[in-house]
Order: structure tokens, then C-alpha cells, then sequence
């Protein structure tokens, strides 16, 4: 039988986190704002009405090409695309169709795949309709966002590769702090096109594209459903239309919306309102200088310390990377990773990943702390999670161990004091006898005792050994 | 012009350009709206400054008539389209605000051909204005009313755009001057777009000194028109020799320009060369690609500029549709003028996949020609004189059901704006039937200080002195 391999490409939109819209100057983050509060006149198409250009948009598409290790043109512009929808004040978007600003560059996915980047582009979102039975609503507050859309070659052949690509992509975006990264909010929209062909054929298949996927998930189960969708189509003779499909992802299926035959044409012609974008070579040195640590970056630092499977895992939390790498030392790292895995990232914790993190020098010293077992591991834990006590946030280590009463007690001096007193107790001299005439399990409850005097701050294995000592054995 | 002083109050000036107002617009159907209410308020606050001795502006009270597709809260802006019947703007553009800034009163919104689409202000919703040297004749377009209202004298001055040729036909039909700036001069902030790559925002005015001092005022960069040049009027170079090479277009002067207009143009170049100017005849092959270039790019920018008139958000919203699809359809019908229609199909067509490289693209490439023929040119000559139509002013109806022939008055006035080169229009007389004869002095882009003074220099012994503006009372720079 023969087989098919599958060939996938996708564009994602990213909006970027600028603090004012693409063309016009209201606020960007209509995220919890009442529907069409961040709208200007520009943003609603007043006639007369002329867009002017946010230089801090022109940074982060810079930021997110260099993120991309795509080339930076020098020279870009913008175009008009024309389409009628409410959602769409003017009637055209605009966009970059002929001289985008982001060239060919790639992603490295986590196992080493590389999948290219064809170019990515600056454009403006657009509204968002709700529709309520006889009529619909327009809410124009994400009009005039900006958007990079980031156009892959077809260089994926597995869903699970899709996944991956959308994910790592989503990580990289963010790494680059170019997008707020809010799945559910839309920040990040995937268009994925698919098409399967016979092993060995030199030419790709007729292709779908399914739009506005917004989980990783989805990618991977809209692809994995068009690949077997597909398959099955051409295994039955039939062909495959080409097409754009919606994804639901309550039954897991695409399905069919409109051919490409039917499709509008978008009458593309270059913006008039906005001369070409000329760049100075100096603020691509700058951003490349100033770009942050990208995963592959951490990748190579953490994983033979922490193992690949922990890095990815943290991978999903950029601050946590970010504080790690902070720590520079390979131990404490360590330490403090798996801290952040097995804390934080404990589901009754969640909320704590929203909050600050503790400075490096309170980690440091927890750290120290931990190493000169000063504090028991679960007192280490106890000390993590109060830095994130709003009231901790200036104190250090010590203070706050101090305050929580678990410091461990390592003078040995005093350590013997307590043994001295636990071993005079009459309740002690059975367990001393017992111990003495072999029983070694007996050390455990001699330890508790310790401990108990100790109020728990005594080292329970310098007070085993002093014991040890003690009972001769 | 005439600004108000102690001794001429704005009030006055005001009510006397409104009564001219009321007393031209039965026969020659001038304005959109007559800002009777405002205007005198405006007027009595700039006289209460001028009592307290405060600055009041370069131009303190003096009325002017606005072009009724700028944008300004006082009136409905409805490019005298029924799409924009209903709509009152929130915004005031740039110029505008300039203006109002330094005193100026605005007395009424003048008609034009919907959305500027015209050369005649026939293609208005509300009907045509008439000539002011004729009342069967059209008033010129598609700035036509703003050119009557100066032409009669009811304002010193009236603001314009020019896409094509919409300020500087006009005038020369109505025996003003009329300037098309470099394009970038003036933000066109605030007007409503037709073709933005064209458009200009200009001026009607009896005199150079007005237009100068309208310039000084209103030109220069605006963050919200990023296609506005850096500042530049005023500071041109160059034109310091008072004796010029003066630049005429050897194939502008054929059969198609009618004799008067011939005569009008050769009589202008022998008072030139008594003055002492030189003469150089230039060829400008590029130029005959000009009008197709035109009326290609131009409606492509237009189809795409009026895609915003939906009827979703603001304006006319016909009633009767029961779907999406119909709702854009009849409102569109219904709104838009068949001028607009005409336009709005040409430029979807040119634009259309398959279409675009055969039409737009090699408009674009013509247009590029036609920017280096001027570069060339104006390495051969300091300013270049020439017709600005064919024909003095037409009759009413006799070319608006023949669009190609309407397209024709605008051969030799479209080529400057797809180079962005500025266009004077001067009054040079008379037809012996009395109608309105203008040329057009053309200049380098940003030569539009040098273009007005020059302008100025060459302008007939007859031209009465006007009032000189100079302002006694001080005011913003």
C-alpha cells in the first residue's frame, strides 16, 4: 500500500505588546476594557483620517526577526489588501505583501530540527464580530494591533512536529518579549496548511488551511485529522479540494468553509498614506545587542545539568529560565530548578507563578543555607515559599529562617548538650539498652527525641553520629 | 486681505461675506452650508481680543469659505456626497485648526463634485455651482464653489484640493489664483481622501501676497500625515536671480487648446521675454502617458479610499437590506454618486489579480517617467508655463454624459501631481465673450515660496493693489 507523507506549513500571527495600537496612539491592551473603548478615529476609518506609524512597533518586528535569525530589511513598506467586512473599518488591512520587513530565517526546534522561515510581516489586526441571532456586534478595540505574521516553509511532516513548531515559536516570541503570549486571548493565531502526497512523489499535494488555531493542541489534532482526512480521500481515489477549513475542537474535526476558486480577490496596492519604512542599520546592532537569552540558549547551559526533560519543562516559564540563568552558578541552579519544578509548579502553587520571584541573593542564600544544612530540605521549602510573602520581598535568607524558626543546629558543642539530656531521660533507657544489644532500628526514635528537644532544629544526621558516638557503637 | 483692527470690526466682515453669501447662492448655488451662527459668534470673540489689545492672528476675522470636504465639527462634512449627507465630523483637520488658529472665521462649506470626482462640481449631490462669469457655464472642478465664492468677492480666500487639477481649473475658470502646492506641503489631515498620492490641500485667493501668507501659515510637517515633508516654505534657494529661465511645453500648444488660450499663453511668454526672462521650449515625451497614467493610479486609490463609506459606522446606511451582503450593496448604490461608481470600478479593475501588472503597475512605471521628465526639465528652466485646461469654462451638462471627454480638460494639469510639483494658476484676462482665462506657472517640487514671488513679479501692470496684509497685530508664527 502506499504511503503518504504529509507536508505541513503554517503562519501564525503574533500580536505584539506595544503599549499603543500599529497606526494610531490609544492603547493597545484591550484586554478586561469595555468593547470599542480603545478605538480612535483612525482606528474606526473616519474619513480624512491618515495612519501614523509607532516606531515601537518597527523595534519589536526588528526584536521578533532577530528572534526568527531572519535578515532584517533595511527597507520594507506597507500595502493595501482589500476586503469588506464589518470587522475591517476601512476596507483594506494594512499590510507588507511585497516588502515585508522580516526575511528568511529559522526556528531549531528542540530536538535539533530546523524548520525556515519563508519571511514575516507587519500588518494590523482586525476587529472582532459577535453575532447575536438578527443582527452582530462590532468590537473595533483589537482594529489597528499589531500583528507579525510569521510564514513557515513547508518544512513540517508530523503533527507532533507541527505541535512542536507552534510551541517552540510561542516560546520564542515571548523569550523575545515582543508578545504577551496570552493563547486564550488570541495573542498567538495559527493558520496551518496541510497536504499529504505518495512517498517518493516530487510534488506536494492540493493543500487545506485551517485557521485561527489558538493552542498547541489544536494544531496537533487539526493536523493529524487533515493528514488521515486526506490520506483516507486519496487512498479512496477521491481528491482533495483545495480549501480553507474551520477547526472544532469539541468533536475534533475540520470542516469544509470556502473553496479558493470562490475566494475574494484582495486587490493588493502599495499604501500611499505611509512612505517605506527606512531602517538604520544602527537599531538592528542595537536590538541584536540587546536581544534577550533565546531557549536554545538555555538549552545549551542547562541541559546536562538539569537533563533536557526538566529544561523543557521549565522552558514553558520564562522568568523561572530567567532567574536561573541569574544564579550562574551550575550547583545552585540546580538546586534551585528543581525548587521552581517541585514547588512552583505544584498546581497548588500556580498562583505563585504570577507573582515575583525572590531575588537572586535570597535564592544564593537559600542555597548556602541548604549546603551547610542549615536548613532540612522541607525547611528549605518552607523558606521558598515565603519569599513570595509580599512582606519577605526585602529580607534576607536568614531572616526569614530565623523568623520561621527552622534553622537547623550544627554546633556540635551544643548539639552534645542535647544528646547528653535526651540520654539522661528515664524514658530514653530502655531505647539505649535496646539499641546497645543490637537493635539499630532503635537509632530512629533516639533521633526524634533529639529533634523534639532540639525543637527541630538540630541536624538529624550530626545528631545520629554524636548518638552513634555516645552509645559506643 | 482685510483683517479686523479697531477700526474694522470681524463682525463686520463677517456679516458683510454672509450676506454676499445669501445674496449669490439662489442663482449660482455656492455653498453646502452657510455658518451663519458660528461665524458671528467667532467674529465677536476675535473683537473682544482685539479690544483687550491680545494677540488675535495673522488673519483675525477674516472670513473664508471651506471646501466641503475638510473635516471641522461646523457643519456636516458631506463632500457633497449622499453618503455623507448625515455626518458631522468629531475631528478638524490640520489646516483647518492653522487657520482658525490664527483668527480666520469660516463663513460656509462650498460645493465640489462628490468626493472631488470632476471637473465641473456638475457631479455633486446637491447640484452644480454656477460660473461666476457665466451662469450657464460650469464653475470648474471639483473645487468649484470655493473658486465662485472668491471669484464674486464674498470671502478673500477659500480652501481647495487638488488631485488632479481641482484647485487650478477652477480658478483659471473663474479668473483667480489658485495653488496646487508641492505634494507634502500642506497634512491632508482632516480632508477627505481621494487619491493619496495626489491629493494637495490648496488655496483660492485674489492675490500672490494672500496665497503667501496662507502658505506661511498653513504648510509644514504634521506628525498625523506622515506623507507631510519636512518644514520648507520659505526657506527655497536658488531663485535669488530675478531673471528666469521660463520653461514653455512645445506639444501643450496644438489644436486641441483652444485659440484663445493659444493666444492667451503667447502673449504671456512675449511679456516675458520684454521683461528679459529667457524662453526655452521643451520637449516633454513623457507627458502624453500623463492623463492614461492619471486615471489609472487615481482610481485605484479612490476605489480603495471610499471602501471605509459601508454604512457600518457612521453616514448614510440604506434601510432596505436584510443581509450583510445587501446592506454594503444598496447603501453603496444608493450613496454614491455614478461619478463615484465610475471610479470605484475602474480602480477595483486595475487592481484585480491579472489585471494589476498590466495596469497599475505600468501606470506606476509612467508615473516615474513623468517625475524624471520634470527633474529634467527643471534642469533646463527655473519654472515652466503652460495652459492649465484646454478650454475655458464649458457649458452646463454639455460633457457630463461624455466621460472621457471631462477626462480630456484634465490633460495638462494631472502630470503635476503625479510628479508632486507645485502649480500656480494666474488670471491672464478675458475671452472676448467674457469668460475667465488662466495659465499655470509650474515649479520644482518645493520651489513654492519662489513659484508665488516670481508669480508675483510677472503679474500684469492691470492687477489692482490690493491691501496689504501685513498684520499690525501680531500673532503666532
Amino acid at each position: 500500500m502506499t504511503k503518504y507523507i504529509p507536508t505541513i506549513g503554517i503562519e501564525c500571527h503574533v500580536q505584539l505588546s506595544t503599549k499603543t495600537k500599529l497606526f494610531s496612539e490609544v492603547d493597545n491592551d484591550a484586554r478586561l476594557k469595555e468593547p470599542n473603548s480603545c478605538v480612535s478615529p483612525v482606528d474606526y476609518a473616519l474619513p480624512g483620517m491618515l495612519p501614523r506609524l509607532n516606531k515601537m512597533a518597527i523595534r519589536y518586528s526588528v526584536r521578533a526577526g532577530l528572534a526568527l535569525n531572519s535578515e532584517i530589511n533595511l527597507e520594507s513598506r506597507f500595502d493595501r489588501k482589500h476586503y469588506f467586512y464589518p470587522d475591517l473599518p476601512k476596507g483594506y488591512q494594512i499590510t507588507q505583501m511585497y516588502h515585508p520587513i522580516i526575511g528568511a530565517g529559522f526556528v531549531e526546534l528542540p530536538d535539533g530540527t530546523k524548520i525556515r522561515i519563508e519571511h514575516a510581516h507587519l500588518e494590523e489586526d482586525a476587529g472582532k464580530l459577535s453575532h447575536e441571532g438578527t443582527y452582530s456586534l462590532v468590537d473595533l478595540n483589537r482594529a489597528g494591533t499589531p500583528l507579525v505574521e510569521i510564514v513557515s516553509m513547508p518544512d513540517i511532516h508530523s503533527a507532533a512536529h507541527a505541535r512542536d513548531y507552534a510551541k517552540e515559536l510561542w516560546r520564542v516570541m515571548t523569550y523575545a518579549g515582543v508578545t504577551f503570549g496570552d493563547l486564550y486571548n488570541g495573542n498567538m493565531r495559527f493558520d496551518v496548511n496541510t497536504s499529504v502526497a505518495p512517498e517518493g512523489s516530487t510534488e506536494l499535494g492540493t493543500r487545506t488551511e485551517v485557521k485561527n488555531l489558538n493552542s498547541f493542541r489544536s494544531v496537533e489534532r487539526a493536523v493529524e485529522y487533515e493528514i488521515k482526512r486526506q490520506t483516507k480521500l486519496l487512498e479512496k481515489g477521491e481528491k482533495v479540494i483545495q480549501e480553507t477549513r474551520g477547526w472544532n475542537d469539541a468533536t475534533g474535526e475540520t470542516t469544509g468553509q470556502r473553496t479558493k476558486e470562490a475566494a475574494a480577490d484582495y486587490r493588493y496596492m502599495p499604501e500611499p498614506d505611509i512612505p517605506p519604512i527606512r531602517l538604520k542599520a544602527e537599531i538592528v546592532d542595537e536590538e541584536r545587542a540587546n536581544l534577550p537569552k533565546m531557549p536554545k540558549w538555555y538549552r545549551m547551559e542547562f541541559n546536562d545539568v538539569l537533563g533536557s526533560d526538566l529544561v523543557e519543562v521549565l522552558l514553558d516559564y520564562r522568568p523561572l529560565m530567567e532567574k536561573l540563568a541569574e544564579l550562574e552558578d551550575k550547583k545552585a541552579v540546580k538546586k534551585i530548578a528543581n525548587l521552581f519544578s517541585s514547588v512552583l509548579l505544584a498546581e497548588e502553587n500556580a498562583s505563585l507563578l504570577n507573582d515575583e520571584l525572590p531575588s537572586k541573593e535570597q535564592l544564593l542564600g537559600l542555597v548556602e543555607m541548604l549546603d551547610k544544612n542549615e536548613l532540612s530540605s522541607t525547611g528549605g521549602k518552607e523558606v521558598f515559599l515565603k519569599f513570595f510573602d509580599p512582606e519577605m520581598h526585602f529580607k534576607d535568607t536568614r531572616t526569614i529562617a530565623k523568623e520561621l524558626g527552622v534553622v537547623q543546629e550544627n554546633d556540635l558543642g551544643a548539639l552534645e548538650q542535647i544528646v547528653d539530656s535526651v540520654l539522661a531521660k528515664p524514658e530514653t533507657q530502655q531505647a539505649q539498652a535496646d539499641f546497645k544489644a543490637g537493635q539499630e532500628k532503635v537509632i530512629g526514635f533516639l533521633v526524634g527525641q533529639v529533634m523534639k528537644e532540639s525543637h527541630g532544629k538540630a541536624n538529624p544526621s550530626a545528631v545520629q553520629d554524636i548518638l552513634r558516638q555516645k552509645l559506643g557503637k | 486681505m482685510k483683517t479686523a483692527s479697531r477700526e474694522v470690526s470681524a463682525v463686520s466682515l463677517v456679516q458683510e461675506a454672509l450676506d454676499k453669501a445669501h445674496q449669490y447662492q439662489k442663482d449660482y448655488h455656492i455653498f453646502n452650508f452657510i455658518n451663519d451662527v458660528e461665524a458671528l459668534k467667532k467674529a465677536a470673540a476675535i473683537d473682544e481680543k482685539i479690544k483687550n489689545g491680545e494677540p488675535a492672528g495673522r488673519l483675525a476675522g477674516v472670513p473664508y469659505a471651506l471646501k466641503d470636504n475638510f473635516l471641522s465639527p461646523e457643519g456636516g462634512t458631506t463632500a457633497s456626497a449622499h453618503i455623507l449627507e448625515e455626518f458631522t465630523s468629531p475631528v478638524t483637520a490640520t489646516s483647518v485648526k492653522k487657520l482658525e488658529e490664527e483668527g480666520a472665521i469660516m463663513i460656509g462649506r462650498t460645493n465640489l463634485d462628490a468626493f472631488a470626482h470632476g471637473s465641473s462640481t456638475e457631479n455633486s449631490y446637491y447640484g452644480p455651482t454656477r460660473n461666476s462669469k457665466d451662469l450657464e457655464r460650469v464653475a470648474g472642478g471639483s473645487s468649484g464653489g470655493s473658486a465662485v465664492a472668491v471669484a464674486l468677492g464674498i470671502v478673500p480666500f477659500a480652501t481647495g484640493s487638488d488631485t488632479g487639477g481641482s484647485i487650478r481649473q477652477p480658478a483659471s475658470f473663474n479668473g483667480v489664483y489658485g495653488l496646487k502646492p508641492t505634494y507634502g506641503a500642506i497634512s491632508r489631515y482632516g480632508v477627505v481622501a481621494m487619491a493619496s498620492s495626489t491629493d494637495c490641500v490648496g488655496f483660492f485667493t485674489q492675490n500672490v501676497d494672500d496665497m503667501d501668507l496662507l502658505m506661511q501659515i498653513t504648510a509644514g510637517q504634521d506628525a498625523n500625515d506622515l506623507t507631510t515633508l519636512p518644514d520648507f516654505y520659505g526657506k527655497e534657494t536658488g531663485f535669488d536671480d530675478p531673471i528666469k529661465k521660463i520653461g514653455v511645453i512645445k506639444d501643450f500648444d496644438n489644436d486641441a487648446v483652444a485659440p484663445e488660450i493659444r493666444a492667451a499663453l503667447a502673449r504671456k511668454v512675449e511679456e516675458l521675454k520684454a521683461a528679459g526672462h529667457e524662453i526655452v521650449y521643451l520637449d516633454m515625451p513623457a507627458l502624453k502617458y500623463a492623463l492614461a497614467a492619471y486615471y489609472i493610479i487615481v482610481p485605484a486609490e479612490v476605489a480603495s479610499n471610499l471602501s471605509r463609506h459601508d454604512g457600518i459606522r457612521y453616514g448614510f446606511r440604506s434601510e432596505e437590506s436584510g443581509d450583510l451582503a445587501s446592506l454594503y450593496k444598496n447603501t453603496r448604490n444608493e450613496g454614491f454618486m455614478p461619478e463615484n461608481k465610475r471610479r470605484i470600478m475602474i480602480g477595483n479593475f486595475v487592481l484585480s489579480s491579472g489585471f494589476y501588472d498590466a495596469y497599475y503597475l505600468k501606470a506606476a512605471k509612467a508615473r516615474t517617467m513623468i517625475v524624471d521628465e520634470y527633474r529634467k526639465a527643471f534642469e533646463k528652466c527655473d519654472f515652466i508655463l503652460t495652459p492649465v485646461s484646454p478650454n475655458p469654462a464649458f457649458k452646463l451638462g454639455e460633457k457630463v454624459n461624455d466621460p472621457v471627454a471631462m477626462y480630456l480638460e484634465d490633460l495638462m494639469s494631472v502630470s503635476l501631481n503625479l510628479a508632486g510639483v507645485p502649480g500656480l494658476a494666474i488670471p491672464v484676462g478675458e475671452t472676448k465673450e467674457g469668460l475667465s482665462l488662466g495659465l499655470q506657472l509650474v515649479g520644482p517640487r518645493r520651489s513654492d515660496q519662489a513659484l508665488l514671488r516670481f508669480a508675483k513679479q510677472i503679474a500684469g501692470e492691470g492687477e489692482p493693489e490690493e491691501d496689504h496684509h501685513i498684520d499690525i497685530m501680531g500673532g503666532n508664527d
